[in-house]
């Protein structure tokens, strides 16, 4: 069985705990967990219950990386550390937006630890508003789509670049869409010594608005239109990408999720969606991807 | 034989506390005026003489944040801040308290800001009054030294598991050079035991640590933390005296009388500024004055019983507060100290001194214009609280 129990209360088809399951199937036993506040530590522990089959710790929303720094430092200090990994799952708000700071301090003192982030691009937990990490022209209950507005006006935050730039050894890009992919990457990042770094592109059902059973499908849309590269970087150079052979055009991507519905209805919304096609191209560039 | 004094900086007094209680992790962020305290850890964790792994971080936020990691994962865990960096770290105050986690922190008393100002009053822990934690207010240097290990053993007993600040003035016990005692290595071992606690993060005996708590538990969370608190309270004063026992200094528990017990004038105040009334009392005693003071070393928990004790023959209470709560107009003491006679037959006038904001000096001449005032309520005259200490010309 999982280590990451049945009976939490995700929703059916919930990325957080597709990628929580990965990651625990990635580590194993001899693994911490520490979970900033976000759906994945609200609905794995309602009091007096828990999914969790290691160790695992919730603080605030923000101070995760800082947490994961002090259960570190404790290991070692009381010589106990051996080969116990240290893992924080959080998502897109905790990491790229409220916990920049602590995961600042975290990578450049160097902890041992991996830090997976959980992409689902936007607050879930509390209703759908827009992060740093909502892409462009996503309708969210705070950037919504309306009569003089496509939506999200900002571009995504580039936070494995952000990560990279603080000398971490291995970064790397994966999606929940392809499990085999996340759970390499997950077992070499925690393997490898020092500060690491996993960005997990996870579409969440609820918040993009499909079908709970088209999550895997929906993931696997945003790789093959090179809307989301994977790749790995070490010591700041790429050193492997997941390379197209047949790319699909964005529309393929947006049309399956409510929140770019509005793209397809509004007028100037084929202009719209040309700058989202130009980001995918971008992608293929810089990253090699073809 | 009487033990060797030096005279050493209030930081280091209480950086050599920290030191011999033997923490595994300290996290910290430098502020005026805490430095002194983490400059000197820093220098003792650079010379080898602590075991433990000292964190630079980059902000107090991250600095508690790191020791709730640390403490879940089962180490002793200290840190020192001051001021905004306190205020930074508010919301994970709750959250160690509520999680139950024994960290000690020394908060050095700062003025908050605005306007800025890096002196001494007592604004920045009062204002963290209700987020759980234990709070003691310390008279002197070597009280700020000797609070450490009673903090660590008073916060790690498993019947109260709550954190702990040492609260000591900024600059006037901080950065003060006194004769003290530095705390041997041996008899802190006899007082504090290793921390060996029943609950932490491992991976041979899984658990989970800050779970999610809806209205159907979470209330009983609350219930026993004010239960720990009730524990501590009765704890504060045991641990005291084992102190006494084992060093051979006292300080008072929750609270400590001087020239007490037949006062009609009674004065209550926390921290360094109860020096000063002390030599103040004894000019006044010595003119035939029935003056005492009440020092409350415990403001959390908040020892309403003992302090009913204490002023059953008291004609006139004085509290004295380096704090204002803005829109009150009142300092904290003054407004606990009159909730906790409301209901018992102690009826006494309690009038409240609000002086020594931003680090504006009390000397011995402002206590006896106090007195003066208090001595006026017998004719009738009072405000129930006032600034004391006013500049006429700016105010």
């Amino acid at each position: 069985m999982s280590l990451l129990k049945p009976g939490h209360r995700g929703c059916a088809g919930c990325c957080d705990a597709l990628a929580g399951k990965f990651v625990l199937d990635a580590l194993g036993e001899d693994t911490i967990v520490v979970s900033p506040t976000g759906c994945l530590e609200v609905f794995t522990t309602p009091y007096p219950e828990s999914a969790w089959g290691v160790p695992w710790v919730h603080s605030l929303f923000e101070n995760a990386a800082a947490v994961a720094s002090g259960v570190e430092a404790a290991l070692k200090a009381l010589g106990r550390k051996n080969n116990t990994k240290i893992v924080v799952i959080g998502g897109d708000g905790a990491t790229m937006d409220i916990g920049l700071q602590a995961i600042s301090g975290a990578f450049e003192r160097g902890h041992d630890f991996t830090y997976i982030c959980v992409d689902n691009e936007a607050y879930m937990n509390t209703g759908i508003q827009r992060s740093s990490a909502t892409p462009l022209y996503a309708s969210t209950t705070t950037s919504p789509s309306g009569k003089v507005s496509f939506g999200n006006p900002l571009n995504k935050k580039n936070m494995p670049a952000i990560i990279a730039a603080h000398g971490s050894p291995y970064v790397a890009t994966a999606s929940v869409a392809y499990a085999p992919d996340m759970i390499k990457k997950v077992k070499k990042a925690a393997e490898i010594k020092g500060p690491t770094y996993v960005h997990v592109h996870a579409p969440c059902c609820t918040g993009w608005k499909f079908e709970g059973s088209k999550t895997i499908e929906v993931g696997r849309l945003a790789v093959e239109t090179a809307l989301w590269p994977m790749y790995e970087m070490e010591n700041g150079a790429v050193t492997n990408v997941r390379k197209l052979k047949n790319r699909k055009p964005v529309e393929e991507y947006l049309k399956v999720q409510g929140r770019f519905k509005h793209l397809f209805t509004m007028e100037g919304g084929a202009e719209v969606i040309k700058k989202i096609q130009a980001i995918a191209d971008w992608n293929v560039k810089h990253f090699g991807l073809e | 034989m009487r033990k060797s004094m030096v005279v050493v900086e209030g930081s280091y007094a209480v950086a050599h506390a920290v030191k011999v209680c033997k923490p595994h992790v300290i996290s910290a962020y430098p502020i005026t005026p805490q430095t002194h305290i983490v400059e000197d850890l820093s220098q003792f964790a650079a010379d080898g003489e602590m075991n433990c792994e000292y964190m630079n971080v980059e902000s107090e936020f991250s600095a508690i944040s790191a020791l709730i990691g640390a403490s879940a994962a089962g180490a002793r865990t200290y840190t020192s801040t001051t001021s905004q960096g306190l205020a930074l770290m508010h919301e994970a105050l709750f959250n160690a308290s509520g999680m139950r986690l024994p960290i000690v922190m020394t908060v050095v008393n700062r003025a908050l800001s605005a306007p800025i100002n890096i002196w001494n009053d007592q604004q920045d822990s009062i204002s963290q009054r209700d987020t759980g934690w234990i709070q003691l207010y310390a008279e002197d240097v070597q009280e700020s030294a000797d609070m450490t290990p009673q903090l660590f053993k008073l916060s790690e007993d498993p019947d109260v598991l709550l954190p702990s600040m040492a609260c000591m003035d900024g600059f006037i016990l901080s950065h003060v050079y006194e004769p003290v005692i530095l705390l041997e290595q041996g008899l802190t071992d006899e007082f504090l035991p290793t921390y060996s606690p029943e609950f932490m993060l491992d991976t041979k005996n899984p658990m989970s640590f800050g779970a999610f708590a809806d209205p159907s538990t979470y209330t009983e969370f609350r219930y026993k933390q004010e239960k720990a608190m009730g524990e501590a309270l009765r704890k504060i004063e045991e641990i005291a005296n084992e102190f006494k026992d084992i060093y051979g200094r006292y300080y008072g528990g929750l609270i400590d009388g001087y020239a007490l017990d037949d006062a009609e004038i009674v004065i209550m105040a926390m921290g360094s500024v109860i020096g000063t009334i002390k030599d103040t009392i004894d000019e006044l005693r010595h003119d035939g004055e029935s003056v005492g003071l009440l020092k409350v070393r415990s403001f959390r928990p908040f020892p309403a019983d003992a302090i009913r004790a204490a002023l059953k023959n008291a004609k006139v209470i004085v509290t004295l507060d380096k704090n204002i709560s803005v829109g009150k107009n009142e300092g904290a003491l003054c407004t606990e100290v009159k909730a906790c006679l409301h209901n018992t037959d102690t009826r006494v006038p309690v009038i409240g001194f609000m002086l020594g904001h931003g680090g504006r000096d009390i000397p011995m001449s402002m206590i006896k214009k106090i007195i003066n005032k208090a001595k006026l309520v017998e004719k009738g005259i009072f405000v129930e609280s006032e600034f004391a200490d006013l500049r006429e010309d700016l105010a």
